[in-house]
């Protein structure tokens, strides 16, 4: 095959920019448009999504890994390397978002004519901002009925401070004035500031692992130049690589003898795992070490679940099929775990929701596997005052993944839990409830700001744990899906956390015990109360479901004694039916677990257990 | 008689609607099929044969004439065996039940399940309750003492009240022997969607208690022996067909889905088996007519699978399991080796549910209402 040669693309020539955008507003139509208009792709009817290679992509409409692609446009007789760096859309992977944006020069930032800014249009543009790229704005699907771009552009105006007349207007579905856009991108956006003279700097911006050739590296090079052969070394891990292949994206994987400071490609250097190859790290030859470029950090989850096989005969299987998930994923947390009520398991870090629903979603599509997820935790912390515990641990400040773990109150000067920003963008009707509901969820309001005539955009510091089970559902239901919502990271808080207990006529259930807030504790206790009292068979006596703080009882269920359970014909036809289902009832007595003189069946706790969101 | 006129709103038996039936060739069939199984099960003597479906009243007398005939032929049928025919009220007119009974019938259970109109109407009977009155009054008078009536409780949005009222209604109008079934919600059933669906309450658990106690204690002062679960009769009139089923005593299923349980020793077993007819009457009549009989099934009862029949069944009954009974099944074992040991019976007899002295092992009045919350338990313990 013959290798491009990009000697040909010096730096003034070259562009590199990302699209940027909230959720569904278009950004990967318009990057199939782009792909289209220059060629890199043939322009037949089908082409959508074509950087969403995931299956889950595809579906959901949602771009989880991000992708690049280069693209070749000749404008005025100059030849231009333009590099496009498909991001992640969602905000549970804004570190991916701002790693990509950081081997850009420029954005384009891409508003739905109709719905105008919306909650992570303003997140991306920040990012972009304090990245300090140039911001070229497109209003699209101006085709729509609803479309009213002159309203979106001065919204523009008006919190971005970009002037009017800086928007282009574009259909990306239909393909009207996206050319104008390669335009603005070649005119708005600087070439990349990097000389080939320089040691080789690169920035791995993304990984993904193929089974045949091994990590492969998407990366931006800073400076210098790198081809087959060099020595390199990974600033993270201090390891060394020999260079077997690099190339650019088009949207495959095409070899090139070289790249050069300024251009994007792949780079395929005798990695194992993609964790050798992390997002934000720098790459450099080897003996000719650089200053490594800023922002790289270890994924940090944010959302904890537990993830247990639907039947522990499927233990190794599951196993396995995590692996190979995690082989393609490097900012998932994995914790081996085990459960009283569910057996050997696991505890799953997951950046998001969002995050931990597509890693799901996969495990079902890709490895048919079905799983129990227990309803997700937050890490809390606590900063240890027992000198005993400190040593045990060996730090002051310990993570607490699971109740088992909750030191108790006389062996902590504080307990943390974390927090983060939100920001939600909605229309004025719906302040009140919003208002209301934030304030359910224990949030402090942070700012509050019309955005236009309209619309309000609130910033609100949430405890993580109240947004992790459904906030995000709560919000669209109670404003009719108007409003949106996006969060960072903010830090940890004290917190009066106390350990909730659930007794069955005064016994405890071990699997049911939770780390909870105080002031959240009677409704959370009731909950569990009533979700148990559903999921036991009622026996020959009375059973107390309680919750408890220590000594006390805070919530309670009662369920009823049986008064009546016989079968009421049992002739000739019955007898067999009724045999079978009555030995079957015995196999099941033998399964299950008695807590006290309760008798409660397997299937009980996860059923109390699991997140109970059916989408 | 798989046959029916209409499939009433609850039914889900292996029951047939059909335009038209060749009754004569039914009735070779079934005639064929009694013949061979009497003669594969060696049974010398009868001690009662029960006509079910279906409404066994839309079959002519002369059919029930000639299964019984065919019977007599194959085995020693004595003239006070019970011989009990199921009976519909919208086919129960005088000249009819005396057409049965001169055919060799000598019991009547008849399906009057409620003496409320409207009820009725829920129900998808064929019958309103002045015709339910008319038949058991004509029963009474043919087959005295030998009557039998059903009752349904526990009907969607029925008030302890309505009960009251029916419970009284009945016992004003039956003979010496009720059957009392709570109403279950089949899956299937045209009563269970319209619950399902919500255009229908669902009875409350309390409610359904309260009717069955009220109901076992009206019954049990009008003199009434509470002998099984559902079944109630009074100066001794208990069904003996019955009574074997519950007493795991052999029985032999003619007919499509019909059940048996015997040792077919003509065939060189042992054992005894489990057996089930091919449900669907045409198959059915094929397999008779080319072999002979229809069986569709046939599972050979391991001891402890025979043991565990004992058990469940004989549970249902205020005599229980007597020690003599058991110790026909389980030679080895007695009723106090199984559950005179410290275990699960002996909790439910500390709790007041079963009791285990020198006649055997049977419910408390009070545990008999919960049997299906105990006999897991001891199934458990058997099987240990």
């Amino acid at each position: 095959q013959e290798k491009l040669d990009m000697s040909m693309y010096p730096v003034e020539s070259i562009r590199n920019f990302s699209i940027i955008a909230h959720v569904d507003h278009g950004k990967s139509t318009l990057a199939d448009r782009l792909l289209e208009i220059t060629g890199t792709i043939a322009k037949t009817g089908c082409n959508k999504q074509v950087l969403d290679k995931l299956q889950v992509e595809r579906e959901r409409g949602i771009t989880v890994k991000a992708q690049s692609a280069s693209l070749f446009y000749n404008h005025n007789e100059v030849n231009y390397l333009l590099n496009l760096i498909d991001t992640p859309g969602h905000v549970d992977f804004s570190y991916e978002v701002s790693r990509s944006l950081s081997a850009c020069q420029g954005v384009i930032l891409v508003v739905d004519a109709n719905e105008g800014i919306q909650a992570q249009t303003v997140a991306n543009f920040y990012l972009a901002f304090e990245a300090q790229l140039a911001i070229i704005p497109v209003i699209n699907k101006i085709d729509l009925k609803n479309a009213d771009p002159e309203r979106v552009e001065k919204q523009i105006e008006k919190l971005f401070d970009i002037p009017v007349d800086e928007c282009v207007r574009i259909s990306a579905k239909r393909g009207t004035n996206v050319e104008k856009v390669l335009q603005k991108v070649i005119e708005k956006i600087p070439p990349p500031h990097c000389n080939t003279a320089d040691p080789l700097k690169a920035l791995v911006f993304d990984s993904t692992f193929d089974h045949y050739r091994g990590v492969i590296a998407n990366i931006a090079l800073f400076g210098g130049e790198i081809e087959k052969g060099h020595k390199i070394v990974s600033a993270h891990t201090k390891k060394r690589y020999e260079v077997n292949e690099v190339g650019i994206l088009t949207p495959n994987e095409q070899p090139t003898h070289k790249l050069y400071a300024g251009q994007v490609g792949y780079l395929i250097a005798g990695m194992k795992e993609v964790t050798e190859a992390q997002i934000g790290d720098t790459l450099f030859l080897y003996k000719q070490p650089v200053e490594p470029l800023p922002g790289f950090k270890s994924a940090k989850p944010m959302v904890f679940a537990g993830m247990y096989p639907v039947d522990q005969t499927e233990y190794n299987n599951l196993k396995s099929a995590l692996e190979r998930l995690t082989l393609n994923d490097s900012s998932v947390n994995v914790h081996r775990d085990n459960s009283l009520a569910l057996g050997a398991g696991w505890r799953l870090g997951f950046l998001g929701l969002l995050h931990m629903e597509v890693f799901n979603q996969r495990l079902e599509q890709e490895y048919n596997m079905s799983v129990i997820l227990t309803a997700p935790t937050v890490p809390y912390k606590a900063v240890l005052s027992s000198a005993k515990l400190i040593k045990e641990y060996g730090k002051k400040e310990i993570t607490i993944i699971s109740p088992a773990q909750f030191p108790d109150k006389l062996s902590v000067s504080e307990y943390l839990e974390p927090t983060v920003l939100g920001t939600i963008v909605t229309p004025q009707e719906y302040i009140g409830k919003i208002i209301v509901l934030c304030q359910d969820r224990r949030a402090v309001q942070k700012d509050m700001l019309y955005i236009d005539e309209h619309r309000v955009m609130l910033k609100y510091l949430f405890p993580l744990n109240e947004i992790v089970v459904d906030f995000y559902d709560a919000l669209k239901s109670l404003s009719s899906g108007y409003a949106s919502f996006d969060y960072e990271d903010a830090g940890y808080q004290a917190a009066d956390l106390i350990k909730m207990d659930i007794l069955l006529n005064g016994n405890p259930v071990e699997e049911l015990a939770t780390i909870v807030h105080n002031d959240k504790a009677y409704a959370t206790g009731k909950f569990l109360c009533e979700r148990l009292k559903d999921a036991i068979p009622r026996q020959l006596f009375e059973i107390a479901i309680q919750a408890a703080i220590g000594k006390k009882i805070i919530a309670r269920e009662t369920l009823k004694a049986y008064r009546k359970n016989v079968v009421a014909k049992c002739y000739g036809g019955d007898i067999t039916r009724r045999m079978k289902l009555l030995k079957r009832q015995a196999e099941g007595k033998k399964l299950m677990r008695k807590i006290g003189n309760v008798e409660v069946p397997r299937d009980a706790f996860i059923r109390v257990l699991k997140r109970q969101t059916d989408k | 008689w798989p046959y029916c006129r209409k499939r009433c709103s609850y039914c889900n038996f292996n029951k047939y609607v059909v335009p038209a039936v060749d009754e004569a060739a039914v009735r070779a069939c079934l005639v064929r099929e009694a013949q061979t199984l009497l003669r594969l099960s060696r049974v010398r003597s009868i001690t009662s044969v029960f006509f079910g479906g279906g409404t066994p009243s839309l079959a002519s007398p002369g059919t029930i004439a000639a299964v019984l005939e065919a019977v007599a032929g194959a085995a020693h049928l004595p003239a006070d065996a019970e011989v009990t025919l199921e009976v519909n009220p919208s086919s129960a007119s005088t000249p009819r039940l005396a057409g049965f009974r001169a055919a060799g019938v000598n019991r009547l259970s008849i399906g009057v399940q409620s003496l409320d109109d409207a009820e009725l109407r829920l129900l998808g009977r064929e019958h309103t309750a002045a015709e339910a009155r008319e038949a058991v009054e004509a029963a009474r008078r043919l087959f005295p003492g030998r009557t039998s009536i059903d009752l349904l409780f526990g009907l969607p949005g029925q008030s302890r009240s309505a009960w009251a009222r029916g419970l009284e209604a009945a016992l004003g109008l039956c003979d010496d022997h009720v059957s009392l079934y709570q109403l279950t919600l089949e899956r299937g059933t045209v009563l269970a969607a319209q619950v399902q669906g919500g255009s229908l309450p669902t009875p409350a658990q309390d409610l359904l208690a309260d009717m069955y106690h009220t109901a076992c204690d009206a019954l049990v002062a009008a003199g009434f022996r509470h002998y099984e679960v559902s079944n109630f009769a009074r100066k001794g009139a208990l069904s003996t067909h019955n009574l074997s089923y519950w007493r795991a005593e052999q029985y032999i299923g003619v007919g499509p889905g019909a059940h048996g349980r015997f040792v077919p020793w003509g065939e060189g077993s042992c054992s005894r088996e489990a057996r089930v007819q091919t449900l669907e009457p045409d198959a059915w009549m094929r397999e008779v007519q080319s072999r002979g009989h229809g069986t569709r099934r046939r599972v050979v009862l391991s001891p402890l699978e025979q043991l565990e029949e004992v058990l469940a069944l004989g549970l249902r009954t205020d005599e229980g399991i007597t020690q003599e009974r058991w110790g026909r099944f389980s030679p080895q074992l007695s009723l106090e080796a199984v559950f005179g040991v410290p275990g699960e019976a002996q909790e439910l007899q500390q709790q007041g549910w079963l009791v285990l002295d020198g006649s055997g092992l049977r419910c408390s009045r009070e545990g008999l209402a919960l049997l299906d919350s105990l006999l897991p338990a001891l199934l458990c313990q058997l099987q240990r």
